[in-house]
């Protein structure tokens, strides 16, 4: 067992167990804590696929600014101070049978394609990733487009967010 | 040996599932966002280990998940906007008593 | 214009004022009297011009003014109609022409024209009379115009057409069409002021009287047709079809008259009918309901004077195989009897009327049967002298009495008195009140009593005594001569009752002369009464050789043989004149002193026979049980009933009603159950199905994630696995 592998595991176990926590505490603010938790997660992973970029991506924008959002929306929307009862409504068991069904399903999929182990190829040593991607990302033959579009419904989003939760007299 | 594609790729079908059970049976609004959340955290780890493991110099991979980044930031800021809207209106965030969607 | 033209357009003037007051003028009363008298006068004018014309032609009976045109056409021959002015179409013309004349202008001021609207008159409802303010403030009643005074001259007027028609025309047919439309006239004008009921009644009497005739004369007129092949009386009065018609039996040898009795017969029947002989006299007297100058034209002067014409007409036919001083043929013998019965028999009933109208309509009915009993007797000349001089004279007197009539509500107006202005014993001493109206009257009715010499009945009525006298027909000779002295006598107490003596009420005291378009047709009437007989003086009068009596000469030429004129002969003469000067002083004697509010006379010594004449012989009580109420009980219960309402709807409801109960069936036990059974199934159904199912749809965001998740994944594995692997 290699310590990438090492590393692996256990981020994957924390990560998943936060998840699991996430979906099935009680508390709500406890739930917005441990989303926290599994997006860190998240971040090291990305670290491990050797993209940093986006592991402070992930950190900056899901964490900072995301799961922020999270808590406060749970805090204008509490309606008593405690949150009572299950959380899970009256069909959580169907709920479970088909993720299960569905996980079943995928690592079936994932288990008839060849390519599904395999070593990840070598990178150059001096690729600026950063660099490549903020080039792809603003020239013309490159993916300027979707970008620009990405901008659009960012602020289309702005807008509209402030729009709907805009508090009228 | 380094980490193979199935794990990255089993761990992310495990993330989406169990986003997937949160959406489907978490009660209060907020929470099924977060599971959708996890989901969508779920295909960016894929997208990345795809990328990583397939075409390392094919930047599309990335830029593919920068994308999955700014959709689901704006996502959440509208279903959250969402949400605090209809808390006003109904004082609710129980996603069984926001039942308007029928005939 | 040829005489031919002025033949064919002699009727279409008073046609066409009828069509024009009908459609435009109806409301403009001085227009529709001036487009009627205006089309009399134009037709009187023709009538003359031809008169004239047929004056000058010499031999004029060889050659008659004719014109004709194939009219229908039947198989391979034509059925022609035309015209033919003959001697006797010529002077049948004149007296047409004349009376319809003067009727017309008289007819102006007899329904008040010039005098305002009545205060509560109604159409169809007699006029009578407006109230009026003279100078002084003083308000009194005058009589009123006629409410439906256009409608009356648009009727005249169609009946002059109707007259003219029939006197012009040379075959049956459009005689009978003539002879038709005036029935129709008359049918419209007795019932001219329809809203009275007993005008509506006889207005029906009358047609349907004389329709019985009219029917019977058809049938004469299709066996005639079958026989001969033809209606036109060239063909039909030629020697040798009346040759083949006395020859030829009549079907199944009936009463054992050959053809031309028969047809004579069936003729002769529309003429009894038509000309109001007994038995089908009984609507002639309720006619009188129409107005007076209708009384004067159809009733006395045209519309009966037809029936006679025709059969004058038809007397070659009649006549067939009679020589003169020979014995008569089946149908003259009928004509004779019927025409002298019906003279006493119509005499002795008006001896007993006091109402002034339906004196003189009995008179009429009697002296048509003079007519009809001279033609009977062979007297053709006498029969058609006899209907020239009624028709000046009967016009004459009718007018008279309705200028009398007219006088009385003039007084009756004034008096506001409570009597019947038409009512003999209601008047009295109007002599003094209106004296043209006497005096013409007194020529009239001396005309009509035979006063010898002056007047014109004389002559015509001496001419059918003496005919009857010289061929040995002395129960006719007799009959008629006691007709003729009873004639006299009711003359008389006519006159008397009106205008002798002193007013007998104080309507007849305020009576007033009528004016002068009343007056002025009694005068020239009156000129006519006497001058027309003059005509006809036989040219051995007294043994005097007097120039050829022209009306003789004339007329008679009309028939194939030229009868002989009958030598003079005292007896007959002074038969005329002891019974007509008897007649009129017996009458002058019983009359004179009769004072108001008094009795008939003749009541008392009559006793039950006085009564019997009054209510005419019970005949019209005879024929309403006999066939008016038979032919109500026909048609009220047997057919109304019986027929229509029990059977004929009885089956029509019973129809009904199955088809109801069959379509209550079929909405009971199939259209409810099954097919709206099927219809709601479905509905309930779906709704059924909708309430289940509508479960589903809960709006709870999750589980419609659920239920699509279940669905994508599962088709999505399904594909994946079953399609895309293997």
């Amino acid at each position: 067992m290699t310590p990438m592998q090492i590393i692996f595991i256990l981020t994957a176990a924390a990560t998943l167990s936060a998840a699991v926590l996430v979906v099935t505490t009680r508390n709500i603010i406890h739930a917005a804590l441990w989303l926290i938790v599994s997006l860190f997660g998240v971040a090291v992973f990305y670290v491990l696929l050797n993209a940093g970029f986006f592991a402070v991506v992930q950190v900056v924008i899901y964490i900072g600014a995301i799961a922020i959002l999270f808590i406060f929306a749970v805090m204008l929307t509490r309606r008593l101070m405690s949150d009572s009862g299950p959380q899970s409504n009256t069909n959580w068991w169907l709920a479970a049978v088909i993720s299960v069904l569905l996980f079943v399903g995928l690592i079936w999929m994932l288990s008839s394609w060849r390519g599904v182990t395999g070593e990840p190829p070598v990178l150059k040593s001096n690729i600026d990733t950063i660099g490549l991607l903020g080039r792809a990302l603003v020239s013309p033959d490159g993916f300027v487009l979707p970008f620009e579009l990405a901008s659009v419904l960012l602020v289309a989003a702005l807008i509209g967010a402030i729009y709907v939760a805009w508090e009228r007299k | 040996m380094m980490v193979p594609l199935s794990w990255y790729l089993i761990f992310s079908a495990a993330l989406f599932c169990v986003g997937l059970f949160g959406v489907l049976s978490r009660k209060n609004a907020v929470a099924i966002l977060m599971g959708i959340e996890l989901m969508l955290n779920a295909v960016n780890v894929n997208l990345i280990a795809f990328w990583r493991y397939r075409s390392p110099s094919f930047i599309a991979g990335q830029a593919f998940a920068i994308i999955v980044f700014a959709v689901a930031a704006s996502e959440v800021a509208v279903g959250l906007a969402l949400i605090i809207s209809i808390y006003r209106r109904r004082n609710t965030v129980v996603a069984d008593e926001i039942d308007m969607m029928k005939f | 214009m040829t005489i031919a033209t002025l033949i064919w357009l002699l009727p279409f003037p008073p046609l066409l004022a009828f069509g024009l007051i009908v459609l435009f003028t109806n409301r403009n009363k001085a227009l529709s009297h001036t487009l009627a008298v205006g089309a009399a006068l134009l037709s009187w004018l023709g009538s003359m011009i031809i008169f004239w014309q047929a004056l000058r032609v010499h031999n004029f009976s060889q050659n008659p003014f004719v014109s004709s045109i194939n009219w229908l056409p039947i198989l391979n021959q034509w059925l022609s109609i035309g015209v033919w002015v003959d001697p006797l179409t010529v002077a049948t013309l004149f007296f047409v022409a004349w009376t319809i004349l003067m009727i017309f202008i008289y007819s102006v001021g007899y329904h008040n024209f010039g005098q305002p609207k009545g205060d509560h008159d109604q159409a169809g409802l007699q006029p009578h009379g407006a109230t009026v303010n003279n100078e002084y403030g003083h308000a009194h009643k005058v009589p009123s115009i006629e409410p439906l005074y256009s409608r009356f001259f648009a009727f005249i007027a169609l009946f002059a057409f109707g007259m003219y028609t029939l006197v012009i025309s040379d075959n049956l047919l459009t005689l009978f069409v003539g002879w038709e439309i005036m029935g129709l006239c008359s049918y419209l004008l007795i019932g001219f002021w329809y809203a009275k009921p007993s005008a509506r009644a006889a207005a029906i009497k009358a047609f349907l009287t004389t329709r019985v005739g009219d029917v019977v004369m058809l049938l004469g007129i299709v066996y005639l047709y079958s026989q001969t092949g033809s209606l036109s009386y060239r063909t039909i009065f030629s020697k040798e079809i009346l040759h083949q018609l006395t020859t030829v039996t009549a079907p199944g040898n009936f009463l054992g008259l050959s053809a031309a009795g028969l047809i004579g017969i069936l003729l002769f029947i529309g003429t009894v009918g038509k000309s109001a002989q007994w038995p089908l006299h009984v609507w002639l007297p309720d006619a009188m309901e129409g107005p007076t100058p209708v009384s004067a034209m159809i009733h006395a002067a045209t519309m009966v004077s037809a029936g006679v014409y025709m059969v004058i007409r038809a007397f070659p036919l009649l006549s067939a195989g009679w020589v003169e001083g020979g014995s008569l043929t089946p149908a003259m013998a009928v004509m004779a009897f019927i025409g002298t019965f019906t003279a006493l028999f119509a005499a002795t009933i008006a001896l007993a009327q006091n109402d002034i109208k339906r004196v003189l309509a009995f008179s009429t009915i009697s002296q048509l049967g003079f007519m009809i009993a001279a033609l009977g007797v062979g007297a053709y000349v006498a029969a058609a002298f006899h209907l020239v001089t009624h028709a000046f004279f009967k016009a004459l007197l009718f007018l008279g009495s309705g200028s009398i009539i007219h006088g009385m509500e003039h007084g009756v107006l004034h008096t506001n008195e409570e009597v019947d202005p038409q009512n003999m014993f209601n008047m009295g001493g109007l002599r003094t009140k209106m004296p043209l109206t006497f005096w013409t009257f007194v020529i009239g009715g001396f005309s009509l009593s035979g006063v010898p010499l002056i007047t014109a009945g004389f002559w015509s009525k001496d001419e059918i005594l003496a005919e009857a006298f010289t061929y040995k027909h002395w129960i006719v000779f007799i009959t008629l001569a006691l007709t003729t002295l009873l004639t006299a006598f009711y003359t008389m107490r006519q006159i008397t009752l009106t205008f002798m003596g002193k007013p007998r009420t104080e309507s007849a005291h305020h009576a007033q002369e009528s004016s002068w378009t009343m007056t002025f047709p009694l005068i020239i009437l009156g000129v006519l009464a006497i001058s027309a007989g003059w005509v006809g003086i036989p040219s051995d009068f007294w043994g005097l050789t007097l120039p050829h009596s022209w009306f003789h000469e004339f007329v008679g030429s009309t028939l194939m043989e030229h009868p002989a004129a009958v030598a003079f002969s005292w007896f007959p003469f002074l038969t005329s004149v002891v019974v007509s000067f008897g007649g009129l002083i017996l009458g002058w004697l019983v009359y004179r002193n009769v004072q108001e509010g008094a009795v008939d006379p003749l009541q008392k010594p009559l006793g039950w026979i006085y009564t019997t004449l009054k209510n005419k012989y019970y005949f019209d009580e005879l024929y309403n049980l006999l066939f008016v109420r038979p032919a109500y009980w026909i048609a009220d219960t047997f057919t109304n009933q019986w027929l229509d309402r029990g059977i004929i709807d009885g089956f029509l409801h019973g129809v009904a009603r199955v088809a109801f109960s069959i379509g209550g069936i079929f909405r009971n036990y199939v259209d409810k159950p099954v097919i709206n059974g099927f219809g709601d199934f479905i509905g309930e159904g779906v709704k059924k199905f909708g309430r289940r199912f509508r479960v589903i749809q809960t709006g709870r965001v999750q589980q419609y994630m659920l239920m699509a998740l279940i669905v994508a994944f599962g088709t999505l594995f399904y594909y994946l696995i079953f399609v895309v692997r293997p």
